[in-house]
């Protein structure tokens, strides 16, 4: 152990606000940010629906040179930074620039990019591929342009695990000040891609929704009748610090990070452990970590993504987790508002989990209809927001790759 | 696109004023993309692929090197273009 690591700031671009205040109103209204995909022609496509960030405008973040140098994955990255420096009240000329990083996941990186450049190449030849291609798609241009934004030149670079990349990044990010290398990190996970490539293929994949006729009701987690996630983008974008220094300058402290594990499944590269082995691991040792025993945590932020049977796979472990002691657990899946934004989502449930603490309230899993005889037994918070004493909480952000992470956050006290 | 009327001079410096920056004003004959408008050598390279889309020609990477001012650009492209 090491330094105390503090929340204290928060950005989020998502389907549901571009802001912490307007993402957590919707949230608790119980909303729904799945919609008719715009990003592209879904002629032949067997996916209709996302959740896309609507009315992004890069215009209001960088000026036009800039924003044409970076994807879209970048820009949400560079926003969510920009907010949550904002929100953290850090004025970086004030304090130790070599003591500040950034470490952001993203589970593709600038997929978009990738695309547009290769219809160039093929429609016009090699000769007018742009020189900018290389450092626009690369996973690390967005902690690369945190850094370059905010001048800050402590440890950067990306993580990459899929579905977990940013509950790593965030991770990453906290052992960096407990072994006092940095004592702010700007950390999180940040996604976009909904394009036609990308949607094909998670569709062949049968991973996805396609209750296209009813876009609100297509993420559904834990109810009898889900199909599939649905792709959402973002990003969420979180400021770490270390204790001491958040209250020296006062800053608001949303909560502590009190402990967090790591595991694999070792099992499968797209499907979950049948028994949720590497979950489990990651669990419990966030629990050990934390110094916690089960009955102390009020409410899980599941990985839930509205899959047959990674929902059923999460109850089961944490059941198993918890030993029984799951009369006070809660657990939503905030995802069935959301959408699933892969790389991004451990990024944004972090930051959810913080306001869930600061507020006091508990955001639903909505469309919870007709309950699973093989998925049930615990508070999922159907469909309505909650209030409940918070004291402590745990995220959880599971990856294609067996990649697990399970994030504990407490009340500062 | 250019309209019929819009002269070369004013193509050029629509191009380099979207791909590098700064405004009409700023855009004289005597600006250099990278000591005036504050272009890395991407952006250099990407002005010229530009320049090669709108005016159908090809600028080898040895007379690439030598446009280093809106008035290079414009001479080289006047004395270049396919008549």
């Amino acid at each position: 152990m090491g330094a105390r690591v503090v929340v204290t700031g928060l950005g989020v671009i998502t389907p549901l606000g571009q802001s912490k205040d307007q993402l957590w109103t919707s949230l608790c209204n119980g909303k729904s940010g799945v919609s008719r995909i715009t990003a592209f022609d879904t002629t032949d496509h067997e996916v209709l629906i996302a959740g896309e960030v609507k009315d992004f405008e890069p215009g209001k973040w960088f000026d036009k040179k800039l924003e044409r140098r970076l994807d879209r994955f970048a820009q949400f990255a560079l926003a969510s930074s920009i907010l949550a420096v904002e929100d953290s009240g850090i004025d970086f000329d004030k304090t130790d620039r070599n003591k500040a990083g950034a470490i952001i996941g993203t589970g593709i990186g600038g997929i978009l990019e990738i695309e547009a450049q290769h219809t160039v190449l093929l429609q016009k030849g090699p000769s007018r591929v742009s020189p900018f291609m290389i450092p626009k798609l690369m996973a690390n241009a967005a902690p690369a342009h945190i850094a370059i934004k905010f001048g800050i030149h402590a440890a950067n670079f990306s993580v990459i695990t899929a579905c977990a990349s940013g509950a790593h990044a965030i991770v990453e990010a906290v052992r960096v000040i407990q072994k006092g290398e940095a004592n702010v990190m700007i950390a999180g996970g940040t996604e976009a891609t909904i394009s036609s490539l990308c949607v094909s293929a998670f569709n062949n994949m049968k991973a996805l929704s396609t209750r296209n006729d009813n876009p609100h009701s297509a993420s559904r987690p834990f109810d009898k009748d889900r199909d599939g996630f649905v792709i959402s983008e973002g990003a969420g974008i979180i400021i770490l610090e270390e204790l001491e220094m958040a209250k020296k300058r006062n800053a608001y402290i949303y909560a502590e990070v009190l402990g967090f594990a790591m595991s694999d499944d070792a099992y499968h590269i797209a499907a979950p452990h049948p028994n949720g082995e590497g979950a489990y691991v990651a669990m419990k040792n966030a629990l050990k970590e934390s110094k916690l025993n089960p009955e102390q945590i009020s409410y899980i932020n599941a990985h839930a993504t509205s899959t047959p049977m990674g929902d059923e796979v999460e109850v089961d472990t944490i059941k198993r987790v918890f030993d029984g002691n799951i009369k006070n657990l809660s657990i939503s899946s905030t995802k069935s508002m959301l959408g699933h934004s892969l790389g991004a989502a451990g990024g944004i449930e972090t930051a959810i989990c913080a306001l869930i603490i600061d507020n006091n309230v508990m955001p639903p899993t909505i469309n919870y209809e007709t309950p699973d005889p093989n998925c049930n037994g615990v508070d999922f918070v159907p469909n309505e927001a909650k209030e409940k004493k918070i004291q402590n909480v745990m995220s959880n952000s599971f990856g294609f790759g067996g990649h697990n992470v399970s994030i504990v956050l407490g009340k500062f006290r | 696109m250019s309209t019929e009327e819009q002269t070369l001079e004013e193509r050029v410096r629509e191009i380099i004023i979207k791909q590098v920056g700064g405004n009409n004003e700023q855009v004289t004959n005597e600006t250099s993309f990278v000591n005036d408008l504050g272009a890395d050598s991407l952006d250099t390279v990407e002005l010229v692929m530009e320049f090669e889309d709108a005016f159908d020609m090809n600028i080898p990477d040895e007379d690439a090197e030598k446009i280093q001012t809106v008035g290079d650009a414009i001479k080289y492209i006047k004395e270049h273009i396919q008549k």
